[in-house]
């Protein structure tokens, strides 16, 4: 991390005023604005877009500890996404997820 | 529910299973925050000021990579721009309000809040404007002490992991089970794998622009093909 603490801070207070800004909009301003159909149809696409935009990266990262020449962060990933898709349940993922990932690393002797 | 005092309970007892989900998140949210080399007291007063937690793990996932402070404002953003939708939705219910209330309810505006709190509206267009804003603050108050105190408790106890735990993996892992009930249908999964193959495609792009570059496309992939699907289905 490059920021410094009162930059970092400064960072939150700000996302925090944006997250607000959003979160009051038409519940403070409202008045017969409405939404107009296609930002509605954009906003549809927001999550899927931006997370699968984070997570691609981050998932093929690679930890530098293979197994059969093979990252096992490579190994990991397509069950992972499995895993995911099937129970779309945060906690069952990272316990899937870290498990295996450590499991694996102890096999590489990493 | 012709007690005032009835909907806030009921808010409650309606919102207590999701913190099944809620506090792990919230644990893993503080344990990534010191990870990254963020304070355990200042993971904390995050949780309080953003209160949205898939907007602060990628903003802790960008601080990692050292991102520049721009592409964390636009992506914190974008992940939180849904809440306009909660927000032009909830209005009309909550318009007799007082401003003051409206503010103190939009401050607390969250994913459970906005889903149970206008299934209970739709269910009893009955409610008096006071019952719609002790519902909604029933479903909101155990998330207000949960989410704040999970990403405390994490942050002090990530505090004493070793790092070859390798805890940065769960950044990724917590996404993909976020990712997955928001692919739905053809054209968010479209959306999904635009953004997901554009983002590692332009992982070399300074700043970490290939993710706004990659989410911007990814989403009007997915509003593109939405209007393809319709056309048909008028055809």
């Amino acid at each position: 991390m490059t920021l410094q603490r009162p930059e970092l801070l400064a960072l939150f207070v700000l996302l925090g005023v944006i997250t607000f800004a959003l979160r009051a909009s038409f519940v403070l301003l409202q008045d017969r604005v409405t939404l107009p159909a296609s930002i509605r149809r954009a906003l549809t696409y927001v999550p899927s877009a931006v997370i699968a935009a984070i997570v691609t990266p981050a998932l093929l990262e690679p930890s530098g500890v293979t197994l059969a020449n093979v990252d096992v962060r490579y190994l990991i990933a397509p069950v992972a996404i499995l895993v995911a898709w099937r129970s779309k349940n945060v906690v069952i993922t990272i316990v899937f997820g870290m498990t295996a990932l450590w499991i694996l690393t102890a096999l590489a002797g990493g | 529910m012709p007690n005032p005092g009835r909907p806030y309970l009921q808010g409650i007892r309606d919102v207590l299973p999701m913190l099944l989900g809620v506090l792990p998140f919230g644990l893993i949210t503080g344990v990534t925050a010191v990870g990254v080399g963020v304070k355990p007291i200042d993971a904390t007063v995050m949780s309080v000021l953003m209160y949205a937690g898939a907007s602060q793990l990628s903003v802790l996932a960008l601080l990692q990579d050292g991102a520049a402070v721009a592409v964390m404002v636009l992506t914190a953003t974008l992940i939180n721009l849904r809440h306009i939708m909660y927000s032009a939705s909830l209005a009309p219910w909550l318009k007799p309000l007082r401003a003051t209330t409206r503010a103190a309810m939009s401050a607390v505006m969250v994913d459970q809040v906005y889903a149970f709190s206008l299934l209970r509206y739709r269910r009893q267009p009955d409610l008096t404007p006071n019952q719609r804003r002790n519902y909604y603050l029933g479903v909101a108050t155990p998330l207000i002490i949960g989410w704040p105190g999970s990403t405390a408790v994490g942050a002090f106890l990530g505090a004493q992991v070793p790092p070859s735990w390798q805890l940065d993996y769960a950044i990724p892992l917590v996404f993909l089970a976020l990712l997955a009930p928001a692919v739905t249908d053809r054209p968010s999964l479209l959306a999904a794998v635009i953004g997901g193959t554009l983002a590692w495609a332009l992982q070399g792009l300074p700043y970490n622009l290939g993710l706004v570059v990659a989410a911007t496309a990814g989403i009007a992939a997915g509003a593109l093909a939405e209007t393809q699907v319709s056309k048909k289905a008028q055809a």
